[in-house]
């Protein structure tokens, strides 16, 4: 599987690793749900972690899309809401 | 839907917006491979404007610990003249500007960072465009096939995706340069304003008053002098003049009678100088 670090650039995971990400991307969500930056920047920081430590840098020379996208490690909790918010308004504006 | 995935298409769907309108994926491929120029080129100047704010960042820097020295040289010489409360006034005005500078130097850290990332950024896209413009050209030359077709949505949406990473990149530090223009602009204003010392010095209330005060002693010191001299000299004259006006010295006789139309002027003129170091080096 793809993951882009946003600002960073993408890497390639094994599915253990995968798994692992997976659940921290629950995490991820539920602290964006209540607006809990601790639990945000926690979330953050182990999936970036893991990132980094199992998966594999592609060279910049390597053209592919991503499964998944990580914000970018010094995100902040509302810039990542504004990203995802830019999303509806483009299901919208594609459904119109 | 997991929030990683959904970020995921956001990311893929920003730069893909001006390339959906094209019908041929061999234009796709043209259009894709323009933009990437272009933003190639947008992302070198934003690598030049966050050099130019950390320089302004850091000339104020500058800027204010001079204030910040001078301050403290400032309160050093007000105690020496006993005015703690001009010594007072200048530490907390100098730490005043230690909480400006503490600030400016956790914002330069952040810039210094922002700039080695966009360096490599450019890096990275520099090599993602030319290894984009290898394979467009071999896609486009098999573009009947089917497959073709996948792979060149494939390679399109993969540099799309980094197209957008680096926009975005590109935005945000953009953004934190306007936070620090604001605060750069904002500090400016305090030095124009006097709050914080002018280096200058000529509008600065605590050196006027320092000087003042030293003036005030320098003329307290002269005076002292002055009438120490006028003390020593006007016994010896009178006891001269009165009890043996030629015989003992008819040398100390002239200068004598010269001394109050002559010397006393000159010796006025004088004094500051060799008076104003003593002064110094006596309080430092």
């Amino acid at each position: 599987m793809i993951v882009r670090i946003l600002e960073d650039g993408q890497y390639k995971v094994d599915k253990p690793t995968a798994k692992k990400l997976d659940a921290l991307d629950a995490k991820l969500g539920k602290a964006l749900d209540k607006a809990d930056e601790a639990a945000f920047a926690k979330a953050l920081a182990g999936l970036v972690k893991t990132v980094h430590s199992s998966g594999k840098k592609l060279e910049p020379s390597v053209i592919t899309p991503s499964d998944l996208a990580i914000p970018a490690a010094t995100s902040t909790l509302a810039e990542v809401r504004e990203l995802l918010n830019s999303e509806t308004i483009k299901v919208k504006r594609k459904k119109g | 839907m997991s929030v990683l995935k959904r970020l995921s298409s956001v990311v893929q769907a920003k730069a893909n917006k001006a390339l959906d309108r094209v019908e041929d994926p061999r234009d796709t491929l043209d259009l894709s491979y323009e933009k990437q120029l272009e933003q190639l080129q947008q992302v070198r100047k934003g690598v030049a404007d966050v050099a130019t704010a950390r320089k302004r960042i850091e000339l104020q820097a500058e800027q204010l610990q001079a204030s910040a020295n001078k301050l403290q040289d400032q309160a050093r010489s007000a105690l020496a003249q006993n005015r703690e409360d001009l010594a007072r006034e200048a530490l907390t005005r100098r730490a005043a500007i230690a909480t400006q500078l503490e600030q400016l130097k956790t914002q330069h850290d952040q810039l210094v960072a922002q700039e080695d990332k966009l360096v490599q950024t450019t890096q990275q896209l520099q090599a993602r465009v030319e290894a984009f413009r290898t394979q467009k050209e071999t896609l486009k030359a098999s573009y009947t096939a089917a497959q073709a077709q996948t792979k060149i949505g494939e390679a399109v949406s993969g540099i799309s995706e980094s197209m957008s990473d680096t926009g975005m990149a590109m935005q945000r530090a953009q953004d934190k340069i306007a936070q620090m223009q604001a605060r750069a602009g904002a500090v400016d204003e305090l030095l124009a304003s006097g709050a914080l010392t002018d280096l200058t010095g000529s509008s600065d209330p605590i050196q006027a008053e320092l000087d003042k005060a030293s003036q005030s002693g320098q003329v307290d010191a002269e005076l002292a002098q002055l009438k120490g001299q006028l003390a020593a000299a006007s016994p010896a004259g009178v006891l001269g003049t009165a009890e043996k006006p030629e015989a003992e010295a008819p040398e100390e006789d002239k200068v004598v009678d010269a001394e109050p139309v002559v010397e006393s002027p000159e010796d006025a003129a004088k004094t500051p100088d060799p008076f104003t170091i003593e002064d110094k080096e006596g309080e430092s």
